[in-house]
């Protein structure tokens, strides 16, 4: 029980955005948060021909989200991972191996903006996250939690 | 060529006297034989013996698409179903589709005046019908075939779809006449130039179009691609199917309306008074021979005109404009009916969609296609891209399975649809017919 309460922090809260794929749009986002004082840490853009969905990661995720809903925005929340990964050739491709190996599916992966020390930061999103958080652990990765990722 | 010299060219008197009788009979039957037309009369105090002359009709209250979805499936059915050989559905409303059935006798009437209105749109003995009107529980298919019978044509039952397919058998079998939406005949002509056959060398020579509105400017465009003579034919199957109006191919100035069989009304939409001839307003239809499913005044909602001036063709039958539009918010989609709240109830149907949409159609290839705006909210969010796109298409398939029709789902951000003083503006219609 004390494990599960100690790896709760461990995930790290992304917000994620409703936009229309259509000129201007983002910068609306990125203005609205600098109005609002809001420090973009990671942001990754998945879009289709129709619309797109910005992820970000923020220093003050509530903030930043009740202030684009109050602009009129979808916003959703989600936990996702951040793990350090060594900044050296097969870095990532070992914490990938892991990760299929126990069958832990990664929805989607973007980098964080700045590294930790003289390691590389990836974001991992993994619908069994507690489980993958374990499993890093385990293996002696390093996953960061949030407070200390909003602070890099 | 008329079919029935006899009934069509009638003079207006002794037709009139037709039709009361066979009105004072319909009564009769409806009265004895459907609660819901019996409690009408009731409503205003009155017995179908009260009915002396033509004009009383006007008496007797409407019957409306609402109170067929109300009676679904089989409570407006004037006979036993023992007596019914054929049921045939619209497409629907609010996710209730409006069953008709026809006794052998109804067939027969039908089969006889889509023989007429295959006649006056130049088919007859001898002739190839290529029918792409769809076969199935819309009406055109099984009408038109039925006519083309009864006519002594011969018809090529191809149904719709299957394009390239259509244009081999045109190529091969050198069918003269076209029966089909004219969305689709113009459809037609394009598939077929791309495969590099050119209409000049096939045996066309007349089309009948119907089931969704057009204008004089598409038939200049058919009868220029198609290089045959186009008309319009007009029907519903609340009303029995195509072939209650015709026009001739000889005039192409309005719609024959088979009076001996029908009698139509023009009244104002919002007052529902009756309005003379020449007069635009809302077309309603009283049957007069139909047995399984008689209607009584029934309201269209199409909007038109009656024309009692005589035709160069000889027939004495009023003649009705073309539809300029509707009463209400109805769509007619590639010929298959679509009334918005039947999207609303798609949507909502679809979990946590918020109730914010808009239907915008375009003609785009002489095709009509729908595009569902939908505005995400938080509850249909995902910050996966697949979610949406599950989502998407999810709604695509709720609306092909309960409309029959194809459309593209597209998201949008909330708000984006615009509203007009509060309202969200449902339709946007882009067609320029």
């Amino acid at each position: 029980m004390t494990d599960y309460i100690v790896e709760e922090h461990m995930q790290v809260e992304q917000i994620s955005v409703f936009l229309e794929n259509k000129s201007g749009r983002l910068s609306e986002v990125t203005a609205i948060l600098a109005e609002a004082e809001v420090n973009i840490r990671a942001l990754a853009l998945a879009d289709t021909s129709d619309f797109g969905v910005l992820r970000l990661i923020v220093d003050d995720t509530e903030k930043a989200r009740q202030t684009l809903k109050s602009n009129g925005f979808t916003v959703g929340k989600t936990d996702v991972v951040a793990v350090e990964v060594t900044d050296r050739p097969g870095g990532l491709h070992g914490i990938l191996t892991m990760l299929h190996d126990a069958k832990l599916n990664v929805e989607y992966m973007y980098a964080f903006v700045r590294s930790s020390g003289d390691n590389a930061v990836i974001i991992f999103r993994i619908e069994q996250e507690q489980e993958a958080i374990r499993l890093l652990e385990s293996k002696g990765v390093n996953v960061i939690d949030g407070q200390r990722l909003y602070s890099l | 060529m008329i079919h029935d010299i006899e009934y069509e060219t009638m003079p207006r008197e002794a037709l009139e006297a037709i039709q009361l009788r066979r009105l004072q009979t319909t009564l009769a039957h409806v009265y004895a034989n459907v609660p819901f037309y019996r409690k009408k009369f009731q409503e205003v105090g009155m017995v179908p013996a009260d009915i002396s002359s033509l004009a009383d009709l006007r008496r007797i209250p409407f019957t409306t698409k609402q109170d067929l979805r109300d009676n679904y499936p089989f409570d407006m059915f004037a006979v036993p179903m023992d007596n019914v050989v054929r049921i045939h559905v619209s497409s629907g409303t609010t996710g209730q589709p409006t069953v008709v059935g026809y006794t052998a006798r109804d067939i027969g009437t039908w089969s006889m005046l889509m023989a007429r209105a295959l006649a006056a749109g130049g088919a007859g003995r001898g002739e190839i019908i290529h029918n792409a009107y769809g076969y199935g529980l819309f009406t055109g298919g099984l009408g038109v075939h039925y006519g083309a019978e009864r006519l002594g044509a011969s018809v090529i039952p191809v149904s719709g779809g299957n394009t390239q397919r259509q244009v081999v058998i045109m190529r091969d079998f050198g069918p003269t006449i076209m029966t089909a939406t004219p969305s689709y005949a113009l459809h037609l002509a394009e598939v077929a130039e791309e495969m590099g056959v050119s209409f000049d060398s096939l045996k066309f020579k007349f089309g009948i179009f119907g089931a969704e509105p057009w204008s004089e400017k598409m038939r200049d465009e058919i009868e220029r691609k198609l290089n045959l003579t186009a008309v319009d034919i007009y029907g519903l199957s609340e009303v029995m199917g195509p072939g209650v109006a015709i026009e001739c191919h000889e005039a192409k100035q309005g719609l024959h309306v088979f009076e001996d069989h029908f009698i139509p009304e023009i009244v104002d939409p919002n007052t529902l008074e009756p309005l003379p001839y020449g007069a635009t307003g809302e077309l309603v239809f009283t049957s007069l021979t139909k047995e399984a499913f008689p209607v009584i005044r029934y309201r269209t909602r199409d909007i038109t005109s009656l024309n009692p001036e005589p035709c160069i063709c000889g027939r004495t039958l009023v003649r009705m404009n073309r539809v300029t539009g509707r009463s209400d918010d109805m769509l007619i989609i590639r010929g298959v009916n679509v009334f918005p709240s039947q999207i609303e109830s798609v949507l909502m149907e679809t979990e946590a969609v918020a109730p914010h949409y808009q239907l915008v159609v375009d003609r785009e290839d002489n095709l009509d296609v729908l595009t569902v705006k939908v505005e995400v909210g938080e509850q249909s969010f995902t910050d996966e891209v697949k979610g949406l796109q599950d989502l998407e298409r999810r709604i695509t398939k709720h609306i092909k399975e309960l409309l029959g029709v194809s459309a593209r789902v597209k998201l949008v951000e909330p708000k984006a649809i615009e509203r007009s003083e509060g309202k969200a503006v449902r339709v946007v219609d882009n067609r320029d017919i």
